[in-house]
This record gives C-alpha cells, structure tokens and sequence, in this order.
C-alpha cells in the first residue's frame, strides 16, 4: 500500500485529513483515491485540467515528481508520498 | 430597503462592518489570511457569497444564508476538459471576477465571470456551474483578447438588465463589452466609440479594456465604464460610447465606478495616474463625482489624505446605495460618506489590501 502524507495546511480544510494508505500505481490515481477518501479535495491539489497546481508539490519517495500535467509519476506498492505546499505565499 | 452591511473583500480575508445606531463599526473577518478576490450579495435572498484566491490551492466560492454566521463551500466552476486559453495553454479558473444574479424572475440563476475569460451561469444557486459556450467560442477570443495586469482576460463586469433578465452586459479586460439579447445563446461585440490607445489601431473593434462596467439601474441604457483609457458613457444600451473624461482634470485613468440607481447622469469615480506608476495624483485622494452625464467633474477631497498619499482603488473597491458611498484601497484604507461622496470619514486604515466592497442589506 502506498502511503499518503499531507501538508498541515490542508488540516485547515480538511480537519480529520489523517495518513492514509491506498492502492494507487501512479500520482493520478493516487489523487482519485485521495479524492474519494476527502470529497472535494482533489480541487485543492490539482486544476480543471487535472494538472498539478503551480504551488503544490508532491514528492515520492523523496523526489519531487516530474510529470506535474498528466501525473504519470509511477508509484509502487511501498512508496510514501508526501503532498506538500510550495514555499510560496507573503 | 437600508443597506447596512459593508463586506470588504481583501487579500487577507472578508471583513464585514455593520451600520448600527453608533454608526459604521467592524463586525466580523471570515477567511483569515485568504484573499478574497469578490464578494457578492444577492439581493433576491440575501445570499452572501465570497470568492477566494488562494495562493496555494486554487479559486473557491462559498456563500452564507445567514450574514455571515456560517459559510459552505460549493465547487468552483470549472473550464471543460481540453479547453485552452491560446493555442497550447490549457484552460483553468484562475480568478474569480464578477458574480451577480440572473433577474428576479430566474430564482437561483446566476451569473459568475471568471480569468481567463470564461462566462459561467448556475441554475441551482451555485451548486453547479455551466460553462457559456457561446461566448467562449468568439471568433475573436483566441486573437483579440489578452490579459491586462493579469496573465489572461477575464470579465470582471456582468449586468442583467432589470427589465429584461434576458438581455445582459459582460465586460472583458482586455476584450471589450459584449451584448447578449438572448440569455447568453449569442453574442454582439458592444465597443464603437471606444478608445484603445494601447492597440496599432486605437479604434479596433476588439481588445478594449474596460476596467469596469456599470448600469443605472432605473435606466439601463445608460452604462458607464472606467476604461483604462478614459472614462466612457453611453445613452443608448452601448451601441455607442462616448468619451466623458475630464481633459483638464483628474478625472481619466481609474479602475472603479459607479452610477447612481435612480440617476442615469450621477456617476463616481476615484483617478489614479495613468497608467504605468498607478498611484494617487499628486499623492493625494480625490473622488470625482459628475451630476450631468459626464459633461462636468466635481472633486471632493474632504476628510481623505492630501499628502504622502499612494492609494488607488481596484474596480471593485467601490459601491454606493442610496446616499452612501464606500471604498478601499489597495494600501488598505477603508472610507465611507453618507453626503453622496462629498465628505469622509475613514473607518479603517489598517486593512489589507482591498479588492471590493459591497453595501448589503439586513
């Protein structure tokens, strides 16, 4: 199962957001399943193309995924992800 | 009915204040540490409704049946799958931009513009939003329109006639004014007599760029419309503009205005200096009022700041009801007249930047 970390900042939304561990082979279908986990909090993470938003970034297994428009970054079973905010804002 | 409810959209969250027999006093922030781009009420049912930007996660909405005391929030509306801005650029909402309702014979239809240039309209009081194919699909979009301070178009402006819910205005920076007479099915470019000195072609029948847009309401045919280049009226449902700024005096480079509800010819504005700088002329504040159709501007400089001044007004930064009017500036000044604009008084100078502010009634 792969392992789903969240940035604090999202908690402001999403106030039970918690680790999660899901079944996901790439970035793409890890926001799907985040998504039906939290309802609506795949408009948080990614645009209405379904590519990564400017300032959010995701990292797997410590590395910053490279494919930020179609999310094809693959996953496997024991990855940990951590879905992180850019250091952005003033 | 007294509109006695401010809401102040800022970069730094909604901050509401409300008139009570001590006069006008902050009431309420919601959204902390959020900008919020627009705030909205529909008057139909006294909705309130807060457009959010956040820097991290993208454009929300949410709105509130109850003044505030609790807020939902519904998806934003979105740009269809494969939808592109330019060739190549891929369509998202980046800025929501202008929200008003669709008339008061279509309960819970709305209408909410959005950057890159996207018209959506909601007929179940937002849950959803539809996107406008009809003014997406302008032949001129994809050529003649372009962002102005932003990286993209938006339509920052939507009026619905009163008379006819029907017949609507939208306002596009950079684009022009564009007329729908059918519900938003088709489409008519609205800018003969405008002005784009910032175009080979001054007179080009797309690209203008009007700041904001505005309509009598007891007489729609006469709009108004600060545009980045002077400030234009026109008398007959915008088939034709015409030139009203003031040549010899401040009243020409701006972004917000507004027209009296029951005075086609009573209209405000508040000049900044054109168009590069955008600061306060002469690092002073002036509001320019005009009771005649524009023929003639009155400056009204009592109780704002006359030196060491930077402030400008954003266009939503201003509104009136009645003999109120109100604005915020983008150095988070917040002042109020009851005298039509003639005095102030200054009820915050400490806000965050201000990005719109909306009477509301009770």
């Amino acid at each position: 199962m792969v392992t789903v970390n969240f940035t604090q900042a999202l908690k402001r939304f999403y106030p039970q957001l918690q680790t999660l561990k899901i079944s996901a082979r790439n970035v793409s279908e890890l926001i799907v399943e985040v998504e039906k986990k939290y309802p609506g909090i795949g408009d948080y993470l990614v645009d209405d193309q379904k590519s990564l938003r400017k300032h959010v970034n995701i990292f797997v297994d410590g590395v910053l995924i490279k494919d930020r428009t179609q999310l094809t970054d693959t996953l496997t079973s024991d990855s940990e992800v951590y879905i992180m905010q850019a250091l952005s804002g003033g | 009915m007294q509109k006695n409810y401010l809401l102040i959209g800022t970069r730094k969250g909604l901050v509401v204040y409300k008139n009570t027999t001590n006069g006008w006093s902050f009431q309420s922030l919601h959204f902390k540490g959020i900008p919020v781009s627009l705030s909205y009420v529909d008057d139909r049912t006294t909705t309130w409704w807060a457009c959010l930007d956040h820097g991290h996660w993208g454009v929300k909405l949410h709105r509130s049946t109850d003044l505030g005391q609790n807020w939902e929030e519904i998806a934003a509306p979105k740009y269809p799958e494969g939808e592109e801005i330019k060739e190549g650029i891929p369509a998202s909402t980046k800025y929501l931009w202008a929200m008003t309702h669709a008339g008061n014979d279509k309960p819970g239809q709305l209408w909410l513009g959005t950057i890159p240039g996207g018209l959506f309209f909601s007929n179940d009081n937002g849950d959803s939003f539809d996107h406008n194919r009809s003014l997406w699909d302008q032949p001129s979009r994809k050529e003649h329109w372009f962002g102005g301070g932003f990286d993209h178009p938006g339509i920052d402006s939507i009026i619905v006639d009163p008379r006819d819910s029907d017949h609507i205005f939208v306002g596009i920076s950079c684009g022009g004014v564009f007329e729908s007479t059918d519900a938003g099915k088709s489409w008519q470019v609205r800018n003969k007599g405008l002005i784009a000195s910032f175009l080979p072609d001054p007179h080009a029948e797309f690209g203008h760029d009007p700041h904001m847009l505005v309509a009598c309401r007891s007489n729609p045919d006469y709009l108004w419309q600060q545009n980045h280049c002077g400030i234009f009226k026109s008398e007959d449902g915008a088939k034709t503009w015409h030139d009203v700024s003031q040549k010899d005096g401040p009243a020409n480079f701006g972004f917000a205005i507004s027209v009296n509800d029951e005075n086609p010819e009573q209209a405000w504005v508040i000049p900044a200096v054109s168009d590069e700088i955008r600061v306060a002329i002469n690092e002073s504040l002036v509001v320019c009022r005009t009771d005649d159709g524009g023929k003639s501007w009155n400056e009204f400089r009592t109780g704002l700041p006359q030196q060491n001044c930077f402030d400008i007004v954003y266009r939503h930064g201003l509104d009136t009801a009645e003999n109120y009017v109100a604005f915020g500036t983008t150095t988070g000044n917040l002042f109020l007249s009851d005298d039509f604009g003639e005095s102030w008084n200054c009820l915050n100078n400490f806000l965050p930047m201000v990005h719109s502010v909306t009477f509301a009634h009770s």
